[in-house]
């Protein structure tokens, strides 16, 4: 057990830094949430390229789909450092961190070839089209259909929630092909051009306020045949690999933790409350818990073993603390809390936006409820819920 | 960074986990429990005396295995996974971890090989009465070398051979070491709410005492010694938390009710989930109080406090909704479930109670983002 780098560790970080310091500003509180910003995507878009051409990009990719052909563990030090500044990798992490891995997993020679090097130099920006109205946690009972027309697949129907589909020049796709089989054994996944005729894409309004979700409406949408990333029937295997990526992609904390409440305790002189300071002992400890099991995971991973559904619990611990530690710092400012407006609420009103952003966290990526099903099913082996529509064809359930 | 322990440190635990499985089953527990005049397990202590685990971080040099602190920890989780009804802790953790870290060379070479073979136990009374321990609030008396006074409750005072004794001298607070087989000690056993292991009434009249470590030091030391020992409590409770789970778990599985397993209810599932979260939430925070501690770390505070506050929610959480699993079954005296609940509540409060845990934590942290 050893919390030091080796040598060659020491040595990557400090090249990682210095690659850091030269393209980028420290992070500051302010800038914990710099999604809304209206350059944002530029500067996503440069930021990436300038990562990628450095040789920081996917560090754990073979060299031949352009990574860097490392370790994980390098991987974990280069996230260690790059959240050090201010870093805008926001618009990537859904196509970096899941659709392109599922393109490489199932993708042909030729896509590999047309769309790896893209995304990953920035160029291109992916979105995942699964969840629907009718279907979210329960995702495999989507209706989109697409229907084979000679060389091509024809498709009509409706996703939603869809991520950065607004920015997005592809996306993966899920639908379904046959009808009559039960529902996990009729779907396809695809790879579609997000720009080209009969998708159209609609921003929706958030709680929060901002527009970074969308529907995403098909009509009579052609994709060819090659397009097709699995076989026929096989999407929801596909899907699988895209969803384990994404409980490892979207844990990371993306908001206010202890040290900034404790700091605003500290500048508000409320920082002696006893009450508060039982509270933010267990905000302490959570945290830790949440990196350090990341830790655990990524030793595992470094010795190449798989990280199993293990992975949930990050999720549910960090949406659930940001949520707790924004309620009670607007609760510490009193009526003071409830303003938004940056030049007048404590600390950049950081809280009040996370405490706006929160509840989406404990919904996106699988809700809190879906994860501790997993938890309960995957690991500890408990009964699966009554399925009603197990042994039905999905035709006969709708 | 490799953050696990070592392949030799596993087989270790599977070893250990192996022979405790076979030789300390709750059967064993239970010959404590249920006969009052027994303090500790004398065939299972026995047998652990023999595979040399008290000495296991003591070095070479005064009788130990010389392995190392994270070798105490596996050793420590699989005791609490048993519920081991023996004086382990009291000497491992808290007598011999004191003596590594004020001990005089003499006391060190008189006491530690005596307590790497078992033919010392040692405790550490500290507690006279209900509340945190603070400085200025200590009756005990040390005077021209012997102490008078009373410390209640002692964990495993009444089998302790020695003690390691928080007095009030002209100096503040000082901690002295203490032989209990004197004319000037008395103890009583006392009832407590974890009759597995043993606790008593000490009272002291003039009994000799020498100093552990500087006069006036005494609350500083102890700070230092319950951060030792707080890594090594919240191993025992991750052990104990982890059975709890494994058993609400397993009775899940096999328990019909409404025509189905009741593990099959989302109230149950989604309970049994919250309890893996808390326990990898513990697990994880006393790996790390297990690397500060085995490095010596400046950040050994806030890992030693961050790791017990996690492992007494763990272990609480767990012991209580594993009785509630088990409904009715659960709530009785056969069923091994009121065991660990039991323990629990030892280990929550020995040493500084969660709360006390909390402050300290935030106090560190205080001190460090200033
Ligand atoms: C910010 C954000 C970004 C998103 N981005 C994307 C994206 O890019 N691409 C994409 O495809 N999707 C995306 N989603 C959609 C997300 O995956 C779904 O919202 C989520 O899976 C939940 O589905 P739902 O909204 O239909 O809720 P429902 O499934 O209708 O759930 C409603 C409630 O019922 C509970 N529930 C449902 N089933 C069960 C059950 N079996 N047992 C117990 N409780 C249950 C849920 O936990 C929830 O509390 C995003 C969502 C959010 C909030
Ligand atoms: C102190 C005490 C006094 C009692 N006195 C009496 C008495 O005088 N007369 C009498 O007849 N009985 C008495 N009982 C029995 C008591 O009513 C039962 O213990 C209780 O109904 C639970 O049943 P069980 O023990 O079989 O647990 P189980 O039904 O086996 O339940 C085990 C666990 O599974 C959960 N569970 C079960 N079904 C579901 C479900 N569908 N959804 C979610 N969770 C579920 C339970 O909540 C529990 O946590 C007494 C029990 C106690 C502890």
């Amino acid at each position: 057990m050893d919390f030091n780098d080796t040598p060659e560790e020491a040595e990557f970080r400090a090249e990682a830094n210095a690659f850091l310091s030269q393209h980028l500003k420290p992070k500051t509180p302010g800038a914990l949430r710099s999604v809304g910003r209206e350059d944002f995507l530029e500067r996503a878009k440069a930021w990436q390229k300038t990562k990628a051409e450095g040789g920081f990009a996917q560090i754990t990719w073979p060299k031949e789909m352009g990574g860097r052909g490392g370790t994980v563990m390098q991987q974990v030090i280069w996230g260690q450092e790059e959240a050090k500044f201010d870093a805008p990798t926001g618009p990537f992490a859904i196509g970096l961190g899941m659709c392109v891995p599922t393109v490489i997993a199932f993708g042909s020679d030729e896509h590999k070839k047309r769309y790896v090097q893209k995304a990953l130099m920035g160029e291109e920006i992916w979105c995942q089209l699964f969840s629907e109205p009718a279907a979210g946690s329960d995702v495999a009972g989507l209706k989109t259909k697409a229907v084979k027309d000679g060389d091509e697949w024809v498709i009509n129907g409706q996703k939603v929630w869809t991520s950065g589909a607004h920015y997005s020049d592809y996306g993966i796709l899920l639908v379904r092909t046959d009808p009559n089989v039960p529902k996990h054994k009729g779907l396809t996944m695809f790879i579609v051009d997000m720009k080209q005729k009969g998708v159209d894409v609609r921003p929706i309004h958030q709680a929060s306020g901002g527009k970074e979700f969308n529907e995403v409406y098909f009509t009579d949408v052609r994709i060819p045949d090659s397009d097709r990333l699995g076989e026929p029937g096989m999407g929801w295997k596909v899907a699988l690999v895209t969803l384990m990526n994404e409980r490892l992609a979207v844990g990371g904390s993306p908001g206010p933790d202890w040290k900034e409440i404790m700091d605003y305790a500290r500048s508000a002189g409320t920082l002696s409350d006893q009450a508060f300071r039982a509270k933010l002992a267990d905000w302490y400890v959570a945290a830790q818990g949440y990196k350090l099991t990341k830790f655990r995971t990524q030793t595992a991973l470094s010795r190449g073993e798989t990280p199993g559904p293990e992975n949930a619990i990050g999720k549910i611990i960090n949406a659930n603390h940001l949520q707790d530690i924004c309620n009670s710092a607007i609760e510490m400012q009193d009526h003071f809390g409830l303003i938004v407006d940056k030049d007048e609420a404590p600390s950049d009103a950081i809280f009040q936006e996370s405490f706006m952003w929160a509840p989406g966290l404990r919904i996106a990526g699988g809700t809190d409820e879906i994860l501790k099903n997993i938890i309960a099913e995957r690991v500890l082996g408990l009964p699966q819920d009554v399925r009603v529509d197990k042994d039905k064809t999905f035709a006969e359930m709708n | 960074m490799n953050f696990d322990f070592s392949d030799d440190q596993k087989f270790l635990r599977d070893e250990a986990r192996k022979f405790l499985e076979a030789q300390c089953t709750t059967a064993h527990v239970r010959e404590v429990l249920d006969d009052d005049s027994k303090s500790h397990n004398e065939g299972v202590w026995k047998q652990i005396v023999e595979m040399g685990w008290l000495g296991a971080a003591i070095p070479e040099e005064y009788g130990g295995l010389g392995l190392g602190m994270l070798e105490l920890c596996v050793i420590a989780e699989e005791l609490g996974r048993v519920l081991a009804p023996v004086p382990f802790g009291s000497s491992a953790y808290f007598f011999a971890e004191a003596l590594k870290l004020a001990g005089s060379d003499e006391q060190k070479s008189q006491l530690l090989p005596k307590v790497a073979d078992g033919s010392l136990i040692g405790c550490i009374a500290v507690s006279e009465g209900p509340g945190e321990i603070k400085a200025g609030t200590i009756a005990t008396r040390l005077k021209d070398g012997v102490i008078s006074g009373k410390k209640i409750p002692v964990t495993d005072g009444d089998i302790a051979t020695h003690a390691i004794v928080l007095v009030k001298d002209g100096s503040g607070e000082s901690l002295v070491i203490v032989d209990l087989n004197q004319s000037g000690v008395s103890r009583e056993p006392v009832k407590t709410l974890e009759p597995t292991r043993s606790h008593a009434t000490i009272s002291f009249d003039g009994a000799s005492a020498e100093l552990l470590g500087e006069a006036g030091n005494g609350m500083a030391l102890l700070d230092q010694i319950n951060d030792r020992a707080a890594v090594l409590l919240a191993f025992e409770q991750l052990g104990g938390a982890s059975r709890c789970l494994e058993m609400a778990n397993d009775y899940a599985k096999e328990r019909v009710a409404f025509g189905r397993a009741i593990g099959g209810n989302q109230a149950i599932k989604h309970k049994l989930a919250d309890m893996y979260v808390k326990n990898e939430v513990a697990r994880s925070n006393a790996y790390y109080g297990a690397w500060a501690l085995s490095s010596d770390a400046a950040e050994l505070p806030e890992a030693a406090a961050a790791a017990r506050v996690a492992a007494s929610e763990a272990y609480w959480f767990a012991s209580k909704e594993n009785i509630q699993t088990h409904g009715g079954m659960g709530f009785t005296w056969e069923v091994d479930c009121h065991l660990f609940y039991r323990r629990a509540k030892l280990l929550a409060v020995q040493a500084g109670s969660p709360a006390v845990w909390k402050e300290k934590l935030v106090s560190a942290l205080e001190a460090k983002n200033g």
